[in-house]
């Protein structure tokens, strides 16, 4: 179980390039966060609850999907940790977790249609591949 | 051939954790020279220095190599010691098997390995070491103090007790520096100036101090006990002795428009000014960029109502030139600037401000004459949020803000909100904090008094943004003990500004060749030992130049860096460093690479007979170095085209040896 | 240079009495790790190393040289950093002709402050050398015990 939620730390430390351990807690980011008020766990939360493992509930929340990325905490941010990045981190461990890592890179040209922004191919397919 | 002995140091488990020392003392004892090789727990201890005085006389050792911590460290100590056991001191060499070996290696084997070599890299030079003899020069009994704020007046008075002449150099007007802008002090909440201005008179009326305000120090040559500095005074366009301070020349000024720096440009002085009233000295300048006579030579009306007759509009910068013995540092710190933090909206708003702007709203010399006003309507705030942390402890911006912690800030902050709340119980104060740090004698009541009987809303959290709307400022913060987001509908937004060494302290220590570290604050010699001294020998550090203080701490550190150049000026004769350059005259061919390269200006050319062959005599061009003046870098040796020029402490044969040592 | 049969490089660091050398001790002083390999030669000033003395070094078996010194500006022999710039700068264009790649000597400046800066530098230059392999084509020149 430890080394499960281990892994699970990494990797979301590892794809956000983020270090929560740099964090200072001045709150900085939730002070800043136009989304706070909608949100069960706030930026500074995300930050801490990944440095200390406590993962499983960020998976299981709402506020996931309700931060904006607007990256005005990554901006802010005196230390320089990028909680948005963290928070996006997560946000693809949950997908991840899902099961929903069905995408190659084989698969983007049958889905091509002219419509289609050229972005949101580039981020289905960080979503949905490992 | 040199006799050396051998001295492995344990120091405790410093050494003797990562390095087998036993191992080590064998090894070393059959290098070439080697006559004896021991291990000791704490060779810098009596009983180490004992033994290694006792082994001198019983191996009849001619030469030393300590391994043990850097030389930086505890080389003088074991030099003295070889003095104590009748060797000369500079047959001592150290090799540094803690700092640069047991402290950075975790295994045994590799640490062993690597202090074998270091301590045969060490025998290797001492085999090729020859006695050497100090020189002596004279000490210049006198005492350049650079800046003029309460560090700069303490030291000052400090040498001037001791019977020594002090300058302070000062490039404002007048010298009191920050804490003349101040308004109260922190813990014990008494006036700045009531504490500050008797010792700017006393330094005024002392004849061993002489003032050099409106003055920079432009050139500094020189080393311990004989600087030659060069000083630019700036015209002022006002004799300083004729001019008696009445001040009417800067009430009858046309130019009433000038922002004033005193009150961090909140109101306005004239173009002929005295900074604040109690200024030292207490004489008239003329800005000369404000100035309608020095801009178009039409006005005159200062020189007109001057009954001493003092102006003189064609005054020109003056160069004086000193001898000095000592220098210190005291160039003190300024608040950063807030352009760069846009979400403080420091530029968009008047009623945005910094704490030492706060200082002079709040001082009764201020701009509102210390009624608490906002500068934008003039109207009384009633609810004022104070940011901490503003541009301190702020990593990932380099250009924005400070690593480091400004130390001060905690402190003001309580001590304005207090008073805030002192003076004006219908005022509500919030004071935003990350963590509030309160080390120091009284500090700590101080901060739990603010909190318990003034009543200041202290929220753990940060500031995200400051929007001006209408006459309001919207403070958007966290409140993470509550878990909450805030808004406050606040009128005047105090940001406790991140402090950082004034901008001439950079060049000044480059002219001092001082060092400094990555934020500009001077670096001390050692920085728990030694922390008023320089590295550079001859230069101390006093107050917030050497890192962030406050008053106490920089009072406290003026007086220690006024002990150590009291203890330097007293002394008749300084020994100098003699790991000199030296020329081998039959080698040297008289080409003067060595003269152009060297900083110091030590090697001059003499014309010298020598000998030749068949009973001949002939005169030739050689180098000599003048040991008084070398300081020993080593420039002109590499620059030597014949190899004549050598190092002594340093020689070139020496240097190989290691290289060797460490190659084999 | 080989240990026990394996090729463990050797480095040479040349470090000034003010600055570098300082920056050395601090960085033991922090507990900062670097290699093993990197053996440090104190000098006054970095004006004070001979491009002689390198050569010397990569002769007998050095495997990479390192000089360390105030940053430019912050000489305390005023000047003595800018003489080292140039004369290595102009060593080091001689250094392929010589028979030594280039990339085994390096200038780098650093401070009494900065103990890290230290560390990092030896563990990037050590790898670095490492990666270039045994220092082999001076081994003619070296005088055979």
């Amino acid at each position: 179980m430890r080394k499960e939620i281990e892994n699970l730390q990494n990797e979301i430390i590892r794809i956000s390039g983020v270090n929560p351990r740099k964090c200072m807690r001045c709150g900085k980011c939730s002070g800043t966060c136009p989304a706070y008020d909608e949100m069960e766990y706030h930026p500074h939360q995300f930050v801490s609850m990944v440095e200390s493992g406590d993962i499983e509930p960020l998976l299981n929340s709402k506020s996931l999907y309700q931060c904006l990325t607007c990256f005005a905490c990554v901006d802010r941010c005196p230390r320089g940790v990028e909680p948005a990045k963290l928070i996006e981190a997560v946000r693809l461990a949950a997908v991840r977790k899902q099961g929903q890592n069905h995408m190659t890179a084989n698969d983007i040209p049958e889905k091509l249609d002219e419509d289609i922004p050229q972005q949101a191919l580039v981020s289905a397919l960080r979503k949905y591949s490992k | 051939m040199q006799r050396i002995g051998v001295f492995v140091c344990w120091c405790g488990s410093n050494i003797a954790g990562t390095v087998d020392v036993q191992a080590v003392s064998e090894a070393l004892k059959n290098e070439p020279g080697v006559v004896f090789s021991t291990n000791y727990q704490y060779m810098c201890s009596q009983a180490g220095q004992e033994l290694i005085i006792n082994s001198v006389k019983e191996h009849n050792l001619t030469g030393i190599v300590v391994c043990s911590c850097s030389p930086r460290m505890h080389e003088a100590t074991f030099r003295k010691t070889a003095a104590a056991a009748g060797i000369n001191p500079y047959m001592v060499e150290i090799a540094n098997i803690r700092e640069q070996c047991s402290w950075i290696h975790k295994d045994m084997e590799i640490g062993t390995e690597k202090a074998i070599i270091l301590g045969k890299a060490a025998i290797a030079k001492v085999n090729l070491n020859a006695p050497l003899t100090p020189g002596e020069s004279p000490v210049t009994k006198r005492a350049l103090v650079i800046g003029g704020g309460i560090a700069g007046i303490q030291t000052a008075l400090d040498i001037a007790e001791a019977g020594f002449p002090v300058d302070i150099v000062e490039t404002k007007p007048t010298i009191g520096g920050k804490m003349a802008q101040i308004d109260k002090t922190f813990p014990t909440l008494d006036c700045a100036a009531c504490i500050l201005t008797p010792k700017m008179v006393d330094v005024a009326q002392n004849d061993k101090i002489r003032i050099f305000s409106y003055s920079e120090v432009e050139d500094v040559k020189g080393f311990v006990g004989n600087f030659d500095v060069k000083i630019k005074k700036k015209a002022r366009y006002v004799k300083e002795d004729i001019c008696t301070g009445c001040g009417v020349c800067t009430e009858k000024c046309p130019m009433k428009k000038v922002p004033n720096e005193f009150n961090l440009g909140m109101d306005n002085r004239r173009a002929i000014y005295i900074p604040f009233a109690q200024a030292v000295p207490k004489v008239a300048t003329i800005d000369p960029n404000a100035c309608n006579m020095l801009k178009s030579g039409k006005c005159g009306l200062c020189a007109k109502v001057c009954t001493a007759g003092a102006i003189d509009y064609t005054q020109k910068d003056e160069i004086i030139e000193e001898k000095y013995g000592a220098i210190v540092a005291a160039t003190g710190f300024n608040p950063i600037s807030m352009d760069k933090f846009d979400e403080y909206a420091y530029n968009q708003s008047k009623d945005v401000i910094t704490s030492l702007e706060f200082e002079r709203l709040t001082n009764a010399a201020g701009p509102t004459a210390g009624k608490l006003l906002r500068p934008s309507d003039g109207k009384h705030p009633h609810k004022i949020v104070f940011v901490q942390c503003v541009g301190s402890r702020c990593e990932s911006c380099a250009e924005k803000g400070k690593e480091y912690c400004s130390k001060i800030c905690c402190m003001y902050t309580a001590k304005h909100a207090m008073l805030t709340r002192d003076k004006y119980p219908d005022t509500e104060v919030y004071v935003f904090y990350i963590d509030v740090r309160t080390p120091g004698k009284a500090f700590d009541e101080f901060y739990r008094r603010a909190v318990e009987e003034y009543n200041v809303h202290y929220i753990k959290g940060m500031v995200g943004k400051i929007s001006p709307e209408g006459d309001k400022l919207m403070v958007r913060g966290s409140d993470l003990l509550n878990n909450k987001q805030l808004t406050i509908d606040a009128d005047l937004v105090v940001l406790a500004a991140a402090i950082e060494p004034d901008k001439s302290a950079r060049p000044l220590a480059t002219m001092l060749t001082a060092s400094m570290d990555t934020n500009d604050f001077f670096t001390e010699a050692h920085p728990k030992l030694r922390p008023v001294e320089s590295p550079t020998a001859g230069v101390f550090l006093s107050g917030a130049c050497q890192g962030p203080k406050d008053i106490p701490e920089t009072v406290s550190q003026a007086s220690a860096a006024a002990a150590k150049v009291i203890g330097l000026l007293a002394k008749d004769k300084l020994t100098g460093n003699p790991c000199v350059a030296q020329a081998n005259e039959l080698m040297c061919n008289g080409c003067s690479s060595c003269e152009k390269v060297c900083p110091y200006g030590a090697i001059t050319y003499v014309d010298k007979e020598f000998r030749m062959p068949n009973r001949t005599t002939a005169i030739r061009r050689v180098a000599s170095v003048n040991p008084a003046v070398c300081q020993g870098c080593g420039a002109c040796t590499v620059a030597c085209p014949s190899g004549a020029m050598d190092l002594n402490g340093f020689l070139n044969k020496q240097i190989i040896a290691e290289v060797d040592a460490i190659c084999k | 240079m080989q240990v026990n049969g394996e090729y463990k490089p050797l480095i040479v660091a040349f470090c000034c009495n003010w600055c570098s050398y300082a920056g050395a001790d601090l960085a033991g002083t922090n507990r900062s790790n670097y290699p093993d390999n990197v053996k440090i030669i104190k000098v006054p000033c970095s004006c004070r190393v001979n491009p002689m003395f390198i050569l010397r070094a990569f002769q007998r078996g050095a495997d990479g040289v390192i000089l360390c010194g105030c940053h430019p500006g912050d000489c305390h022999y005023t000047s003595g950093n800018y003489y080292t710039r140039r004369r290595m700068a102009l060593l080091f264009s001689m250094l392929n002709f010589l028979g030594i790649e280039k990339e085994r000597t390096r200038v780098e400046w650093v401070s009494a402050a900065e103990g890290a800066k230290f560390a990092a530098t030896m563990n990037e230059f050590t790898e670095a050398v490492a990666k270039l392999g045994e220092n082999k084509r001076l081994e003619d020149l070296r005088c055979k015990r």
